[in-house]
């Protein structure tokens, strides 16, 4: 026994290599964008994958002035808070009924806003897009923060549904008992007990929204979100890698940042809502 | 069933999420089932024309072309749930490191596709840094974006890489509720480690790879358009276009809509199916 898990070791150790130099390609674009962000565009021709020699800041102040980094970045802020905000408040509500009042077409609505999963913004994109110029939507941060809002619902709804239906329903009928309308009940009671789910998905639809590009393309065609502005950077300045990738680590530091400190529920979060759906 | 002002109030409640998934997604795709059998202008003129648009999209080569890619993209899914599933297994046998590598692994998926594209389209780009390195080594560049098969090639090489971790976070969770006493059994009737997996927990896992191989599937279809849009722009020619992108590019002619709603629908059909399997599997999940 110890013999085998002496050689079983061994080959941890072996593994360790591999998965080394892969967790290290992993981080390679943080030391890519960094390096050659600090590089003037002709240090970057004559030296295309070395380390920076003479660091210069100039690139981070083009991209944010001149390329209007600053300007996506205003918009980018509003649509995604204000799409975060509207997404907890309409799946906790959605959820703390579909979880715990008793009301009819209960099950057929959950099955409705799940079913809605299966419809991406693709499948919809031409009848989608004519609905928000119907509306009056169109190149507007109000349309974007709504479209937002209505396809990152449902799995917000569902996650909310779940933790709201393994609470105990003697929480409702006690505040009830107490005089407490429903609405009060909701604000005092369930916003409060739903904290970790909140937090989560709070989270989870920053980076969703924040990184989005399809959406905001169609929705928003005359201003830019950040990622459109990435990627409108990377047509225009094509020679100019060094001021690109400036705008990169701009447009990516609060996903990163982020990333560092809400890790665990950012994990945590993925992983239950996959397997559980 | 709950008093009076419960029943009004539960339907108040639950009216926003409704009102919203129906305007936006429901509705469109009701819209888009009626268009893709017309052949409006874009303008206002419009008339039924039957099964046209489906018999267009079938002769359209961009069409053919991005159903080969996929279809291209689908015969590597083995690598796409092996490669997580091994990485896997290893962390949960405990290398060291297991928990950072799992951190640092799931990084490129907290990161937008356009960022992930626009990066690797500077390193792969003919005069990129990728080249600069094999040119200094000694090597012949090769125009990994510029030709056809290292195109399609790269652009699956990269979604991969910056979706490997996901599938890896869905394993760890799946081990994690793996039967402990049902290891241990094995482990007193003298069973090896190895045989342990093959035999005990690898088929106790069927369930989630199934599961991450449904999920990827879907990946693959509907989250690879910032990738495409930055990387490849869905070239040379049509070498890297997946339906998602060809539905972009004809929505944006804007003067055939039902053609664009068309693709569409076919791109639901299989979407629909796939979340028949998702939904099979997770249902199947939960009784175990």
């Amino acid at each position: 026994m110890s013999i085998l898990a002496k050689r079983e070791k061994r080959l941890l150790w072996i593994a360790c290599v591999p998965m080394t130099l892969l967790a290290l390609s992993c981080i390679y674009p943080v030391f890519f964008s960094l390096n050659n962000a600090l590089k003037t565009n002709k240090g970057y021709i004559l030296d295309r994958f070395g380390l920076v020699t003479d660091p210069t800041f100039d690139n981070f102040v083009t991209a944010w002035q001149r390329a209007h980094l600053s300007d996506y970045f205003v918009n980018s802020v509003i649509t995604t808070g204000g799409a975060v905000l509207i997404l907890l408040i309409v799946s906790s509500l959605a959820g703390f009924a579909l979880a715990m009042l008793r009301f009819p077409f209960r099950r057929f609505l959950f099955m409705v806003i799940l079913a809605s999963l299966m419809i991406p913004v693709q499948v919809v994109l031409v009848p989608f897009y004519r609905t928000i110029i119907a509306l009056d939507l169109v190149n507007t941060r109000i349309g974007l923060i709504i479209s937002y809002t209505a396809f990152f619902l449902p799995f917000s709804v569902y996650m909310m549904t779940a933790f709201y239906s393994r609470l105990p329903r003697e929480l409702v009928e006690a505040a009830r008992m107490d005089g407490a309308t429903i609405l009060q009940i909701w604000w005092n009671v369930m916003l409060p007990m739903g904290k970790p789910a909140l937090i989560t998905l709070g989270i989870l639809n920053t980076l969703y929204c924040w990184n989005d590009v399809l959406i905001s393309l169609l929705v928003l065609q005359k201003e830019r979100t950040v990622m459109v502005g990435i990627a409108a950077l990377r047509g225009e300045y094509t020679t100019n890698v060094p001021l690109l990738t400036a705008g990169i680590v701009l447009a990516a530091a609060p996903i990163v940042i982020i990333y560092v400190v809400f890790q665990r529920q950012i994990v945590n979060g993925i992983a239950v809502g996959a397997v559980k759906g | 069933m709950g008093s009076k002002a419960e029943r009004r109030i539960g339907l108040l409640f639950v009216l926003p999420a409704i009102v919203l998934v129906g305007l936006f997604r429901i509705f469109p795709l009701a819209w888009g089932f009626i268009l893709s059998f017309t052949n409006s202008d874009g303008f206002g003129k419009s008339a039924f024309v039957g099964i046209d648009n489906y018999v267009a999209v079938a002769n359209d080569p961009a069409f053919r072309d991005s159903i080969e890619n996929t279809l291209i993209l689908i015969a590597t899914l083995p690598i796409w749930v092996m490669l997580p599933l091994l990485l896997a297994i290893l962390i949960h046998q405990g290398v060291p490191g297991g928990k950072i590598f799992r951190a640092v692994y799931f990084f490129p998926a907290v990161l937008s596709t356009v960022i992930i594209g626009s990066i690797f389209n500077v390193v792969l780009r003919f005069d990129g840094s990728l080249n600069a390195f094999l040119k200094a080594i000694g090597l012949i560049p090769v125009d990994w974006l510029g030709n056809g098969a290292t195109a399609l090639g790269s652009l699956i090489a990269v979604q991969l890489w910056a979706t490997f971790g996901m599938s890896l976070l869905i394993f760890m969770a799946g081990l994690s509720t793996v039967s402990k006493e049902l290891i241990e059994a094995a482990r007193l009737d003298g069973a090896k480690p190895l045989q342990i997996w093959v035999h005990v927990i690898i088929p106790a896992l069927r369930p989630i790879i199934e599961f991450v191989a449904v999920v990827t599937t879907i990946g693959v279809l509907t989250s690879m358009f910032g990738l495409i849009y930055v990387l490849t722009a869905g070239g040379p020619g049509t070498a890297t276009t997946l339906p998602e992108f060809l539905i972009w590019l004809e929505q944006g002619k804007m003067n055939q809509p039902g053609y664009a709603a068309a693709i569409s629908m076919v791109l639901f059909v299989v979407m629909a199916g796939l979340a028949y399997l998702q939904i099979r599997i997770m249902s199947r999940n939960a009784n175990l």
